[in-house]
This record gives structure tokens, C-alpha cells and sequence, in this order.
């Protein structure tokens, strides 16, 4: 079971009390009826399954109740970054140097 | 040695146990005495026994091996309850495992009639269908033979031994703890790594398989540290740990896995030891251990030699002899013999000589053998043979001798009683591998040794590949930060040699046994190789090598070199299967611990529940909710039920407790704004004081929840969902608030538990709450339909709707849980005497089916739109945005052969359709006939005196008047599709 760190709870807590919402930074466009049904394909049902960094969305439904975002290696399932939501995404930079 | 005539085989010399404390047991329902602190297998080779078991396939006569966890063969049943035999038997309980206890009831497995003479042993006879593969050759084809013959036989040949046919009485627990370090393993390792945590003030936990710590260290006569024999260390240490408020020690505790971030399960076995265990103790007891450092000393793993014959009772690992005698006290023959490829068997040799057994030979594979051992063997007078090995072996039910190949390659047989033998030790990497570690090969050694595991954990001792006490001990040390301590180690002996593979080959008789407990052999794993099984994976999938409830703890590597020799590859190329948990047989009780019964999943009950017990309510669950499903009266069965409850509704009136519904209060500045994101429906033409049927779909476009919604201000809506979809709907709501739309002033409560809600529904609904209501005017022109209104029922504060799930007129008042009982009472009251009744779920559903309402999750399937449902109406045209707008305007939202939904009326009305069934159009067209949609619910209508159905069929609304057809197994089931609204299409009833 993983212990996970929320943002703010600011505490490690166990697995049980969240639930994963899916991969971070999917913006819900402000002109959402006029988007091209490409655009709403990107929006809506791509993802990206990466072998590495995901971010991706969590909440801490049994607890404080907010959503928030981390960066989580795939393979190790370690979490790598905890973060707020509406905090910018991490530059690949950064991304880069959570990986090593 | 003088034999005891009760247990021959016990060493007066040697072992910790106390020969005054006897206890008795049977065996096949033969009676025998061991010593308290036997195991199971060191009491019955103390009386002389070694077959223990019939092997999976061939139903070989099988003894016992080994004397720890690896047990591959002496798997035996154990019944612990005389007086409920069904329920406390366990199967493929390691007899080297399991401790006695007085009135201990064991059987041997897997033979029939008896284990001396087993029918089943013509299997042997048949070996060469049961070849590697032989699974996926044999039984390939006719099809037609795998209902009759095939499957029937390996039912018959699968599975060891005997499944309890009771649920288990027994209790389980659960805890979880934290500490600064797990020590999985209290033999020298762990011990040492215990005492310098220790001394370093740090919350330690030490668990170990076994009933006493000190591992090794017991089994070891010879070796001393400081002058103290290994035992004395042991106990020393053990007693300063115990000493130590900040250890704790657990015995019968497995470390069965290794999971993320240092979180370990631990088994610890709490009663199976005990005759008569104390009925508040649990039999198990699952830790969960969190740890900010693990310390794996799980130690080594003795293996066998791969030879013909190997498997005959009587062969036993080197090790597990040794320790039977110097831990038990219990030799395993008085004419025994030594076959070995490492140092460690001399030692065994060595003491079982000075407890007076004979020793016959010792038969070592290596050309070269320490001098020092060579010398000792001469003065003991024990004969060595360099450079041999042994080929065969005769004696089926027990050796009774060895055929030996000499260096010089000529055969001789040699008379024995027992034999032992060792290829040397293969360290533990299974929590190590679980920890996500790779395995490293070391050719030097041929072992594959732990390297560096991404969690907080180290590999220390034999589990380390390391060989030596003093090492092990400065390993130990290190590993929880101390410095190496300086001990004076004296005889110890190293655990380095061996040889993987096949050990001796002679003219190819016998079978030479890698896997004892699923009988793959050295013949086999080279067969799979011959016929392509390339990678250990395959080999092990295609032979079952490894597969066994053992998990190939001794035939792993023989396996993988027997392959990789075939394929003339190095040994990590062909590859080391993965470890998985659990590390040994883990029991489903200790995971389950107390989440069975009605304490699986929490059983949510409405404040009316115990009313409707009373009055004889048929319950039905409804997610984790006990609903009143119908109110039978004497002599009714639920059909006449749910026809006088319709009746009684649609003719007085009924009660029906509705409390289960989702209620989420949506309150704040921007409340109706955020409703006109959320729903498909506008609403800030709502006046306070209305209500409205809201639809909620997914960005998608499909429907994801319903329910009414009441305006009770500008600022705060009463949001009703379906009953279970409460908690999904308000998480779909937190996302959109916290995530998309974090800037409105929007607060969401769910308030399910806090309102109880009693629908009165029928043309005398009114009349019976009226006089009940203050605070409000619910005349009809003052309170219509779809109104909601804050005021007293009973005198209790209420929110009370005027809505209807029936067509009828009808109410639904809210009142603060902690009421629902006494208004509930008042208005049955009153109901009653009206001639109302109260009515269930099944009623419920009936109604509404007459009126075409739909259910989200039945007549809704995730695939189906707002306009696909007919609920066009409740979709705002002019709204710029709501979640799912965009979704339902995608093109396969609004192409034509949608499938939409309808009613169905069965040609003959008598006959009710079954809901799932699917539709055709054409009867007769061949199979696979083109299905055009499906029912989603069907009904008998006592109102309508005739079935009613609804359905998902393409182009739906435009087959109005078609006749279509519902292929059933014995009969085709003529519809007519008509529109959903079966009862009152005018609406009228809805105004009593
Ligand atoms: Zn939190």
C-alpha cells in the first residue's frame, strides 16, 4: 500500500483514503461548445500512458476531500512531486530531473 | 545410541527438548508419542517413519525432505476439531512446518486406499503420458472427448489434498504497525542486526518462521562465539532483546511480502501449535508493518541432488538431518549414508556419528575435499568417496541402499538406511525480489545474489550469499549502523560449494526429480528445452517447475542450470523466474481477518428500517443499502404483494420510505450558475419555491445520474440523486468545483444521512398529510406539482416536495433524520385508517415503469444520451455551456440508428419479457441473428392487468406501431413497440 502525501493535509497518508482522477493538466477549454471534434477527442479520450513521470490527479476523498496533482514514476510507483491544484505543470526540466 | 521402544530414533545425547514433556498424536489414525517442540515430521522420523505422502502426479511414495518451509513433500492434512470435522482441516500442511500438540489428528494425502499401497501409483506406470507438456498434448483432441474423459480426469488428478467443506470458525486479526527497523529473520543475522539497532535506541520489530529464534544457530553443535556454544549466544541475545521496551519480538511470524515504501505483511501463527487454544486468542494475526528500514536475513536454502531415485523416503537434505539431531534430538537412521557436493554435510555426518548412528559412506562429486575433513572422516573411520556419485538408489517405500559410481567408474551398492545429501545452499532472494530488487548472477559461486533494492532495505547473511559467521555478524552490524563486532568465532562452517544441475547421470533408469511436488524431473526440463522452450518462463510454464505451493524453493536453480546447459547459454541469459508474494502458503483467513459476514461491507440502514422489519418487509439491497422491497401480508407471495401495493397507490394511496436517495445541498452565491454547469437543464428561470427533474451527464453526453432538484432560495438548492450514484455524483461535482471552476462560491454538502424522506403518493396524499403540515399552504393551487416548500410536519422542521415517481399525486417530506421514525409513525397513522398502504422498492419500480420513468443504471447504461432516453425537454437549448453540451453533439451522438428507448407490449399480455432479452427484427434470419436493442425493464402491471416492458431499440422512436420479436431458448416473444407511457399518457392523475 502506498502512503501518500497530501498537499494539504501536508501529511503521509495511506492509499485507502484517495482516489486516483486521472492524468493532470487536461484543460477544460472556456469555448468548450465551439471546440473541433479533434480537439474534443484530444481533450476527452487521449491519454498519454507514459513509461516514467505520469501526473496525474488525485484526491483525497477520505480525508480533506481536495484534488490535487503529483508526478509519479510509473515503474517504481514512487511519487515523486506532490502538488496544488491550479500550481503550474512541471517543466520537462524539472520532469527530467525528478527521474534520475 | 539406546532406542526408547517408543521412539526409537531419539538421541538421549542430543536436542533442546525435554524428554519428560510426551505428547501424543496420530498419524493416518495410528497413535504416536513425540516430544513437546517436535515438529510433526522430527516426531515421526523419532518413531522411525518416513514415507509421509503420495507425490501430485505419479503418487510416489514420498518422506520428508527438509525441515523448514521449503517442504516440498511431506504435505499432510490436519484436522484440528473432533467434534466439526469439516471445518478445522487444513490441507498441505508441511509436516516439517507443523508443531504437535497432544490429541494432533494428521493424514497423509494424495493415495488411496492407504499410503503403504496407493492405486493411484499405476500413474506411474503411465509416466510417459505425463511428460512435460503433457497437459497441452494430451488432451489437444477430439473436442468432443473434454466433457466426458478429459476434464473429468484432471479434475480427479488435480489439486493435493482435502478442502474444508465448512466456513472456518476460526478468528483472524488485523493490525498495522510502524517502526524504525523490521528484521525479517532472527537467526545470527538478525539477531546481531536486533542488538546493534537496539543499542541505538530504535523501535525494531524481529519476526521469524520458526517458534524459537536463533535460526542456524541452533541447529549448529560445533561452532562458538566467544566460548559460548551457538545456542548460549542465542539465548543471551534473545534475552537482552526482550529486555528492550523499544523490540519486539515476533516468533511464528512469516514476512510474506514485500510491498511499496517499506510496507511488509507479516503472518504470525498464533494457536496451530496449541491443543486447546484460548478462545480469545485469533488463530492468525495479519501485520501490516511499515518501516523506515527492512533488514532481510531470511537466510539459505539447502538443496538436493539431482540423481535417479532421488525422491525415495529415506533421502532427506543434509541440513535438515543435522538439525533434527542436534535441535530435536532425533536421528534419521541408524545405517545412513551421505551423498553432498559442499562442506556442510560432513558436519551433519560428522554429529550424526557421534550420536551414534552409523555412517556408511560419504559419496562426494567433487574431485578435490578439504584435507582437514578428509583427516577428520579417517580418524571417525567413515569412508570417503571423492570424485562419485551416486546413480540410483533401491527400496520404494524406504531406501534400504545407494548405487554409487566410483571414480574409477565402476558401480558399487552400498547398504543404507538413510541418506543425506546437500548440492549446497541457494541464498533466499524472495523479499529481496519482491522489493523490486534485481537478482544478480555471480559465476564464481553460481548463485544469484541480491544487489541494491530501490526501497530502504538491505540482504544480510546467508540470504547475502554470505558464508560466515563473522561476516555476517559485521554485515549485520553495519546494516543498522554499528560497527563490526569483535567476537572470537571458533568451528564454524562455511556454506560456500555446491553444484547446480544434474548431479549424476548413469544408464537412464528413474526417474531423477527436480521438482518433487509437481514430479517434474531432469527428463522433463530437458524435453521442454528439445521442444522449444527457449526462456525459464516458458520452461517453467511448460513442465510446472517451480509451480508448486513450494514455489520451487529447492528446484529453482537446478532447474534453470538443467535448461541452460541444454541450451548451452549462461545461466542468467535463460533467466530467473520472478518472486511473487506470498514468500510461503499464506491462509485467505489472515487477509480477510474480520471482513466476512455482515462485517464485509457496512450495511447502511434508513431510520424507518426497523418499522418496516416490524410490519414484515422483504428487504433487497440496494448498493450497501437494506431497503423495504415489498410488505407481504399473510398468505401473499410477492407477486400479490406488489399487485395490492400498485393497486392500493393508484386507488388510496401509499407510503414508501425514501430516505435512501442521494442529497447533496448545493449552497452559495453561485449555486444556480454552478447547477448550469452540472445539468443539462437551465436553471435560473427556477423560482424559489420549485423543483425540477435534473438530468447530469458526463462530458461524453451520456446520462450519469438523475434526480429532482429544489430551489429552495437563489442561494440554495436541494439536489436529489439516484441511490446509488450519491457519492460518484457529488465527486463529479467536487472535480468541477475544485478543478475547472475553483473561482465560484459554490459549498457542497452531502446530506444524505441527515434528512429521512417519506413519499406519500396517491389521490388520498393529500387528505392523510394535511393535517400534519404547518407552515405551509399545499392546497392544490397554492402548492402544484414540481413546488418545494420549508416548514413543520409533526411540528419537526421539513422540507416537503410535492413530486411524484408514480403518476400520482404525491408528496415527499424531509425531515431530520433522528424523526424519520416518529413522522413515519404519524403518518401511518393516519394513512392506515385512509385505506393506504405501505409499499416497497418493487412497487416502487412498477409505477414508475407505468409512467415511462426511467432508472438511471437500468434503463441507462453509460451509452445512453438525454435525447436517446426521450428526455429532450429536460435538455436547455440555449445555454452556452454545460458539461456534456459539447459531448452529445459529437457526430455518433447524432447520427440516425441510435438505439432509443421505447415500450414494449407483448402480443400475448400475459407474458412478461425478460429484462435483458434481446430484439430482433426478423425471427427467422440465421444465427447470429442481427440484435436491434435489448429490454432494459419489464414488469406485470396489476393496473394495466398485462406485462409492460421498456427497451433500447435503434431508430427506436421511429418503429412506433412495429412488430418485433424477442428469441427466447424455447419460444419467440412477439412485441409491439409503442412509446413509454403505459399509464394515465394524459397526465391527469398527477393533480389526485
Ligand atoms: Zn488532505
Amino acid at each position: 500500500m502506498l502512503l501518500i502525501h497530501c498537499p494539504y493535509c501536508k501529511d503521509d497518508r495511506p492509499e485507502l483514503e484517495f482516489s486516483n482522477a486521472g492524468e493532470a493538466h487536461i484543460v477544460r477549454p472556456t469555448n468548450m461548445s465551439d471546440i473541433s471534434d479533434t480537439e474534443f477527442e484530444a481533450m476527452f479520450f487521449m491519454r498519454d500512458n507514459p513509461k516514467g513521470i505520469a501526473l496525474e490527479r488525485w484526491r483525497h476523498a477520505h480525508g480533506c476531500g481536495r484534488f490535487f496533482n503529483v508526478a509519479r514514476n510509473t515503474v517504481s510507483d514512487k511519487f515523486l512531486k506532490v502538488y496544488k491544484a491550479g500550481e503550474p505543470r512541471p517543466s520537462d526540466a524539472e520532469i527530467e530531473e525528478l527521474l534520475k | 545410541m539406546t532406542p526408547s521402544s517408543k521412539q526409537p530414533y531419539r538421541a538421549k545425547s542430543h536436542g533442546a527438548l525435554n524428554h519428560a514433556r510426551t505428547v501424543r498424536f496420530t498419524f493416518d489414525g495410528k497413535p504416536y508419542e513425540g516430544l513437546e517442540g517436535d515438529t510433526l515430521a522430527s516426531a515421526l522420523l523419532a518413531n522411525g517413519v518416513h514415507l509421509m505422502g503420495r507425490s501430485f502426479k505419479y503418487h510416489r511414495p514420498r518422506g520428508v525432505m527438509s525441515a523448514g518451509v521449503e517442504e516440498p513433500s511431506a504435505l499432510i492434512g490436519i484436522s484440528r476439531d473432533k467434534s466439526n470435522s469439516g471445518a478445522r482441516v487444513q490441507p498441505n500442511v508441511r509436516a516439517s512446518v507443523q508443531e504437535i500438540y497432544d490429541g494432533m489428528n494428521a493424514v497423509s494425502q494424495n493415495r488411496f486406499p492407504s499410503l503403504n499401497f496407493d492405486l493411484g501409483a499405476v500413474n506411474s506406470l503411465l509416466a510417459p503420458f505425463f511428460a512435460a507438456g503433457f497437459y497441452y498434448k494430451t488432451f489437444m483432441w477430439p473436442r468432443k472427448a473434454w466433457d466426458k474423459v478429459y476434464e473429468p480426469f484432471i479434475r480427479r488428478a488435480a489439486g493435493l489434498g482435502e478442502s474444508p467443506t465448512e466456513t472456518d470458525p476460526d478468528r483472524y486479526a488485523n493490525r498495522f504497525e510502524h517502526c524504525d527497523v523490521l528484521i525479517i529473520g532472527g537467526g545470527a543475522a538478525g539477531l546481531m542486526a536486533a542488538k546493534t539497532a537496539a543499542a541505538k535506541k530504535q523501535r525494531i520489530i524481529l519476526c521469524d518462521e520458526n517458534p524459537s529464534l536463533g535460526g542456524w544457530l541452533l541447529a549448529d553443535s560445533d561452532v562458538t562465539i566467544d566460548g559460548k556454544s551457538g545456542t548460549q549466544w542465542v539465548k543471551d541475545t534473545v534475552a537482552e532483546l526482550q529486555a528492550n521496551e523499544n523490540v519486539r519480538l515476533l516468533t511464528r511470524t512469516t514476512g510474506f511480502g514485500y510491498f511499496q515504501q517499506n510496507m511488509v505483511g507479516l503472518v504470525e501463527r498464533v494457536t496451530d501449535h496449541l491443543a486447546q487454544p484460548d478462545m480469545d486468542l485469533p488463530r492468525e494475526r495479519m501485520w501490516q508493518v511499515r518501516a523506515d528500514k527492512v533488514v532481510i536475513a531470511q537466510g539459505a536454502i539447502e538443496r538436493h541432488l539431482v540423481f535417479a531415485d532421488n525422491d525415495r523416503p529415506g533421502i532427506v537434505l543434509a541440513g535438515a538431518a543435522q538439525k533434527w539431531l542436534n535441535q530435536f534430538g532425533v536421528t534419521v537412521g541408524n545405517n545412513v549414508g551421505v551423498f553432498t557436493a559442499c562442506d556442510t554435510a560432513y558436519a551433519a555426518a560428522f554429529d550424526l556419528y557421534e550420536a551414534g548412528t552409523h555412517i556408511a559412506v560419504i559419496v562426494d562429486q567433487r574431485a578435490t575435499v578439504d584435507q582437514a575433513l578428509l583427516e577428520q572422516a579417517n580418524e571417525l573411520g567413515i569412508r570417503v568417496m571423492p570424485n562419485a556419485g551416486v546413480v540410483g538408489v533401491t527400496g520404494k517405500l524406504r531406501i534400504n541402499g545407494i548405487k554409487v559410481k566410483t571414480a574409477s567408474g565402476s558401480e558399487e551398492t552400498i547398504e543404507v538406511d538413510a541418506l543425506i545429501t546437500s548440492a549446497g545452499w541457494t541464498p533466499s532472494l524472495h523479499l529481496y525480489s519482491q522489493s523490486r530488487g534485481k537478482p544478480i548472477w555471480d559465476e564464481a559461486s553460481q548463485r544469484f545474489l541480491p544487489g541494491q533494492s530501490p526501497q530502504a532495505c538491505v540482504s544480510i547473511g546467508a540470504c547475502n550469499g554470505t558464508n560466515d559467521l563473522a561476516t555476517t555478524f559485521a554485515e549485520a552490524a553495519k546494516a543498522t549502523g554499528g560497527r563490526a563486532p569483535k567476537l572470537e568465532i571458533e568451528n564454524d562452517v562455511s556454506l560456500a560449494g555446491g553444484t547446480i544441475g544434474m548431479a549424476s547421470e548413469s544408464a537412464e533408469t528413474g526417474k531423477a526429480f527436480v521438482d518433487f511436488q509437481n514430479d517434474v524431473t531432469a527428463k522433463d526440463i530437458k524435453l521442454a528445452v528439445r521442444e522449444g522452450m527457449h526462456s525459464i518462463e516458458h520452461v517453467k510454464r511448460y513442465t510446472t517447475n517451480g509451480m508448486a505451493t513450494d514455489q520451487g524453493k529447492l528446484s529453482n536453480m537446478h532447474g534453470l542450470s538443467i535448461a541452460a546447459k541444454m541450451l548451452d547459454k549462461p545461466v542468467p541469459e535463460v533467466g530467473l523466474t520472478t518472486f511473487r508474494a506470498p514468500y510461503t502458503p499464506t491462509t485467505f483467513g489472515s487477509f480477510v481477518a474480520h471482513a466476512r459476514g455482515t462485517l464485509f461491507d457496512p450495511s447502511r440502514k434508513t431510520p424507518i428500517h426497523e418499522w418496516a422489519q416490524e410490519n414484515g418487509a422483504e428487504f433487497e439491497p440496494v448498493s450497501l443499502w437494506q431497503r423495504a422491497w415489498y410488505f407481504p401480508r399473510p398468505g401473499e407471495d410477492m407477486h400479490e404483494a406488489v399487485d395490492r401495493e400498485c393497486r392500493t397507490v393508484r386507488t388510496s394511496a401509499g407510503v414508501f420510505d425514501a430516505s435512501t436517495l442521494g442529497k447533496i445541498e448545493v449552497v452559495g452565491p453561485d449555486a444556480a450558475a454552478f447547477m448550469n454547469i452540472m445539468y443539462t437543464n437551465g436553471w435560473d428561470k427556477l423560482k424559489p419555491g420549485r423543483a425540477k427533474y435534473g438530468i447530469m451527464c458526463r462530458e461524453d453526453g451520456f446520462i450519469y445520474d438523475d434526480g429532482v432538484v429544489g430551489k429552495l432560495s437563489d442561494t440554495r438548492f436541494h439536489v436529489t440523486t439516484t441511490t446509488g450514484g450519491a457519492p460518484r455524483v457529488l465527486n463529479h461535482m467536487e472535480d468541477y468545483l475544485q478543478t475547472e471552476f475553483p473561482d465560484m462560491q459554490v459549498w457542497l454538502t452531502s446530506t444524505t444521512e441527515q434528512w429521512a424522506t417519506i413519499a406519500v403518493q396517491g389521490p388520498k396524499a393529500r387528505e392523510i398529510i394535511q393535517p400534519l403540515v404547518t407552515g405551509a399552504d399545499i392546497s392544490a393551487e397554492k402548492f402544484p406539482h414540481m413546488s418545494v416548500v420549508e416548514c413543520q410536519v409533526c411540528g419537526v422542521p421539513a422540507r416537503l416536495f410535492r413530486i411524484s415517481f408514480t403518476g400520482e399525486l404525491g408528496f415527499e417530506i424531509n425531515v431530520p433524520a433522528d424523526y424519520g421514525r416518529a413522522v413515519w409513525e404519524a403518518i401511518w397513522e393516519r394513512a392506515e385508517p385512509a385505506g393506504a398502504c405501505a409499499y416497497g422498492t418493487e412497487t416502487m419500480h412498477v409505477l414508475r415503469a407505468e409512467k415511462g420513468y426511467i432508472i438511471v443504471g437500468q434503463d441507462t447504461d453509460g451509452t445512453v444520451t438525454p435525447h436517446d432516453a426521450g428526455l429532450s425537454w429536460a435538455v436547455a437549448k440555449s445555454k452556452p455551456d454545460f458539461v456534456g453540451k459539447r459531448g452529445l453533439q459529437r457526430p455518433d451522438l447524432t447520427a440516425s440508428g441510435r438505439r432509443q428507448l421505447v415500450g414494449l407490449k407483448t402480443s400475448d399480455p400475459k407474458k412478461v419479457v425478460q429484462e435483458g432479452a434481446q430484439i430482433v427484427a426478423d425471427p427467422e434470419q440465421a444465427i447470429p441473428m442481427k440484435m436491434i436493442g435489448f429490454v432494459t425493464s419489464s414488469y406485470w402491471s396489476g393496473t394495466l392487468e398485462r406485462s409492460i416492458a421498456m427497451a433500447v431499440l435503434e431508430d427506436g422512436f421511429a418503429r412506433m406501431g412495429e412488430t418485433l420479436y424477442i428469441p427466447m431458448e424455447d419460444e419467440v416473444i412477439e412485441v409491439e413497440v409503442e412509446g413509454t407511457v403505459f399509464y394515465d399518457p394524459s397526465g391527469e392523475k398527477i393533480n389526485g
